[in-house]
Order: structure tokens, then sequence, then C-alpha cells
């Protein structure tokens, strides 16, 4: 018991450190789980303001590519936001879990990622700004063998290209 | 518990030497049945070839150690502990001492003798003796140069084991697979080839691009795979010997899932665009391209019956993943598989009797075998993930892989090969120098 208040007292003692340490602004915005304190210091139009502000990736259903209610809320932001910034081309990623066969996986991969692409369209990204590619079950987000890994996994991510 | 049985069957034995055909009197001759399952692997004694010289006598027991290891893996075999062996392997030479090798309760015997020839190659020669009939049951002699010692022990594993279980056998043949290291998130996928038996392992490409699914061609100096190569995954061919490596088409999406066909003119493989993924030939001597399916469903995986008149692929056209057949121009498509859950990754065997493939139910995956209308299924292993069957020539052996359950940080993930008998029985880790994926089994080497 002593032990878990010591570590909680120090826990606290290393958010405060990381607070008031300017070096750190910014410095985390992999993942789309960016603290609002980091964000609010990124450069708008940037990758990081892209990935940290509005979301860089989409989630799936198991075995499925049609878009989620939350992932269209989703993209309708990255659709905003890539018409304010056209200089920037697109590659849309599709994933899977590690729950499928490696074959099976690249192409409903590719399936995910073309929805998001079909999305784009459909909200006026030209087709020539976005390309796709499937990564299958090969490149996961989060490694643990579990259902909250796995819905992680089962994602599109829009890669920012010049 | 399934059962095999060492079974001596009467009838007249012929024994086979140099080519020479000798008559011996009727009597019980030593046959595994490997269509049953097993309890008791067949107790044979390898002692170490005979070699006079230094050069020699190491060639003599490495060639004994390797036909050992052939045979022992393959489950139906159990190699006796050398230090049991009463006959000298100097005076094995003179004669065989039968009553020394019975009192063992050796039921075969390997007897061998290496010779260097002027030439500077090695003669290696061996005889299959059955102790109990106090008959020779096979021989012959392979000259070759002395690095080819390796290969010879191979051979003369396959000769041994085709004269016991009558069937052909598999030690000598390659495996190539995806090598893998690296974090979880992140892993390094090289291709690699090895030997059957994880010997004379070498890396085949340097882990810069992401390669997958490497398949042998018919003569087995070629292999058919993808690669992520500047970011487009597309199929390759890569030949061996050159290393000269070949995208293989102008498709234009991703192109996956290949396949050679049986007479190795035309590679099978899926094209995904716009979405959609189609399974398409293409003729590797006229390059003319051909789509197979026409389907707003996944069609991938495709497999050629040894016939090549039929092909065996996977589809969720029916909702889900299942096993389909058609014929080798699209036509007449028959779904195959019609058990609880989800099959993928099916390959026909090179006997043409069955299918292996992955199954996926209950949240546990299985590698099964069925029958090309479906019929007979069984399934050989389970596991968190068991994944890509692809069978040893002999269609009685199969290899896949096997992934185990990870923590949040990666930790407990491996990722190793597998190989398993026909019946279900002897599954065996294949040792690689690191994790490893996707294995595909060569023919036997011409």
């Amino acid at each position: 018991m002593k032990l878990r208040i010591l570590s909680l007292v120090a826990a606290v003692a290393l958010v405060s450190a990381c607070e008031s340490a300017p070096e750190q602004k910014g410095a985390t915005t992999t993942g789309g789980q960016t603290a609002p304190q980091a964000a609010r210091q990124v450069v708008a139009g940037s990758v990081e303001d892209f990935v940290a502000n509005v979301g860089d990736r989409v989630f799936f259903d198991y075995d499925k590519f049609s878009l989620r209610t939350d992932a269209k809320g989703n993209l309708d932001k990255q659709v905003a936001w890539l018409k304010k910034y056209p200089s920037y081309k697109v590659t849309v990623e599709g994933h899977c879990d590690e729950r499928g066969t490696r074959e099976y996986n690249l192409a409903l991969g590719e399936k995910r990622a073309n929805a998001v692409k079909e999305y784009f369209s459909a909200n006026g990204l030209g087709k020539d700004r976005v390309a796709t590619v499937s990564y299958g079950k090969e490149r996961p987000a989060a490694v643990g063998s579990n259902e909250a890994a796995w819905s992680q996994n089962r994602r599109g991510v829009t890669v920012l290209g010049k | 518990m399934t059962t095999m049985k060492t079974i001596r069957l009467l009838f007249a034995a012929l024994a086979l030497f140099a080519g020479a055909l000798v008559a011996v009197p009727a009597r019980a001759e030593l046959v595994i049945d490997i269509t049953r399952g097993h309890m008791r692997p067949l107790p044979i004694a390898l002692p170490e070839f005979f070699g006079s010289a230094g050069q020699e006598a190491q060639a003599g027991r490495d060639i004994a150690r390797v036909i050992a290891s052939d045979l022992e893996r393959s489950g139906l075999f159990k190699p006796i502990d050398s230090r049991a062996f009463i006959q000298s392997v100097g005076s094995l030479q003179a004669s065989v001492r039968f009553p020394d090798w019975k009192q063992i309760n050796a039921e075969a015997l390997v007897q061998g003798r290496v010779e260097a020839q002027p030439d500077g190659r090695i003669r290696v020669e061996f005889r299959l003796w059955d102790v109990f009939a106090e008959s020779q049951m096979a021989g012959s002699a392979f000259t070759v140069a002395p690095n080819g010692w390796r290969r010879v022990a191979h051979l003369i594993a396959d000769a041994i084991y085709k004269r016991i279980t009558g069937e052909d056998g598999y030690f000598d043949t390659s495996i190539v697979y995806v090598a893998e290291d690296g974090p979880k998130s992140n892993r390094r996928k090289r291709l690699a080839i090895m030997d059957q038996d994880g010997e004379t392992h070498r890396f085949l490409t340097d882990g810069a691009d992401m390669v997958l699914t490497p398949r042998f061609s018919p003569t087995q100096r070629e292999i058919t795979y993808m690669s992520y190569f500047r970011g487009n995954p597309r199929v390759y061919i890569l030949n061996i010997d050159t290393a000269r490596r070949e995208v293989l088409g102008d498709f234009p999406g991703m192109t996956f899932a290949p396949r050679f066909s049986p007479d190795g003119n035309t590679v099978i493989m899926s094209m995904a665009q716009d979405g959609n993924t189609e399974i398409y030939t293409m003729n590797l001597m006229t390059r003319h391209k051909a789509r197979l399916t026409n389907h707003p469903a996944i069609d991938t995986s495709p497999s050629y019956a040894p016939d090549g008149n039929k092909i065996v692929f996977n589809s969720d056209r029916g909702g889900a993943q299942q096993i389909y057949v058609m014929n080798s121009d699209g036509g007449d498509v028959q779904r195959i598989s019609f058990g609880d859950g989800r099959y993928a990754t099916p390959v026909w065997s090179p006997r043409g009797d069955l299918i292996a493939f992955t199954k996926m139910k209950g949240g546990e995956f299985f590698i099964g075998v069925m029958r090309p209308d479906g019929s007979g299924e069984r399934l050989l292993a389970s596991g968190f993930l068991v994944e890509g069957p692809t069978w040893a020539p002999n269609g009685r052996v199969l290899s896949f892989w096997k992934e185990t359950r990870s923590d949040e940080r990666g930790k407990g993930f491996s990722s190793r090969l597998y190989t398993i008998d026909l019946t279900g029985v002897n599954e065996r880790m294949l040792m690689t120098p690191v994790d490893g994926s996707d294995p595909a089994w060569s023919p036997l080497i011409p």
C-alpha cells in the first residue's frame, strides 16, 4: 500500500515535469492520442497538426470494410483539413488485425483503404490526390493479442505526402 | 491415440544391391504402413559409415548422423543410441553379425562406407538390412564431390524411407520461407532458404523491403513471392542461382498470393484494383494475362491441382471465407467447404488426393485437410494462430507456421515453422536461426 502511494506521487511529479519542460512540446504526435497541451503548440497545416488535431486514422469492425459512423465523422474532418491544405497528397494505408490469414488480409486491407479513398472522392477530394496501399496484418499499431489491440489494428491510416 | 504398426508381411522379398537382383527365400519383410497413425517408431541402427582415413571417417560420421536425423524427424523411425551397439563399425565391414543387432532390438540396420576416389571425389555406398529376416532390403552407391556428402545422406534417407514405407521420400528437398525478426509492430521480413532439416540456411533478400508468400517453381530453381519494393506491393520471380529478380507483369494494382502452375509455365495470383481482388494468370513465355474470376468479393490464395486442370481458391463471396474449386479457365465454380467456421489458404496436395487449408473457428486456428470434393475434413494441428500449410512432395507431411499470443508490449510473441504428419501426429518445430512464417516446401531435387 505504501509502495502504491509512492508510485502515485512519482507519477504526479513526472506529469508536472512534462508540463513545465519546454522541449516536450509537439514531440509526441504518433498515434493520434496526443495530449491537448502538446497539440496547442504544433504548426497549423503541418503533419503533426493533421495527426494531432484531426486524427489520421479510422477503425473498422472485424472482417468488415464498410465505414462506421464514427469513421465518417473523422473522415469529414480529414477532408476539410485536406481541402484547406491542398498541397498535400495522401496515401491511405489499409490494415487488419492478426485474427485472419495473410493473403486474405492483404485483400481486406485493400478494401479498407479503398473505402476511405471512395469516401474522400465522394466528398470532393480528387482521386489523383489519393493513393492506397494494403499492409494486411503485417504492420500492427498495437501489439497485444487482445480485442483492445485488434480494434486499433483494423484501421485505415491517412499518410500525408507532398 | 492413433496407431502405427510395423507389420511383417509374408511375401517373397527381393534384395537389391548395386543393380543386381538376388532372390531370397520367402520371409517376413519389414514394412511400415504410414497410412495409419503410429505409436511405435521402427528401431533402426545407423552406425557411422566406415571410412579408413580421417576425412573419409569424418564424412562417414556426418552422413550417418544426417540420415538418422532425417529418419527420426519423420516420426516413423527410432534411431538406436550408438552406445548400445555391440558389433564395431570395422567388423561390420566384413560381415553383419545379426545376433548382435537383434540383441539390441534393431529391426533395421544401415551399413555404409566412404572411400576417397583417385579423382578427389568420394564414393558412398550403403546397404539396408532387415535384421530379423537377415536379408538385404536395399543398397546403392553414389560418387560425388566431397562437399556433396550432405545431399548423399538425404538421398540415402529417402531410399530407406521408400524401401520401408513404400512411399517416396522427401528428405532431399528445400524449404523457402519468410525469416522474421524485430519488434512485432515492425518486423524485418527476409526470404530465406534451407534444407528441409534446417541446415545450409541462407538469406535470399536483405530485409530492405518486406517480402511475403514465397513459393517454389516445379524446377525449384525459381521462387515467386510478393515484395513491397519501392512501396509497391507486387509479385516477383527470383532465380535462386543467378539472384536475378523480376517483377511479374505491369499490373495496375497490388499483386499477391502467387503460385506456379504444375508445368511451371504460368503464375497464378491475385490482383487488387479499386478495392476488388480477382484471380489472374500470367503466362511466363507469352506474358499473356487472363482474369479467371469476376466477383466483387475477395478471390485469392489460388492453387492448382497437380494435373493443372482445376484451381482451388479462397473467396468470401458467400459472406465469409470459404474454399472453392474452379476449372483452370475460371469456369464451373463450386464451393467445397461447408463446415463450421472460416476456411482459408487452400493448397492442393502434390498427390492430388487432398487439399490442405487453414481454418478459423471459435477464436482458434487449425491446419486441416479435406478431399477435393470437400468431404473427409480432418484437423491436424491447432493453436492461437496456425496458418499457411505447404506439402512435402510425397503428400504425407505438411509444414506450416505458428504464432503465439503476446501482451501489450509484444512480449510472448513468436512465429515458428512446424511440420506435422498427415495422420496428425509427430508435430515438430523446424529449427531456424530467427522466427519464420510462410514456409514453402520444394519438389524433390531433380
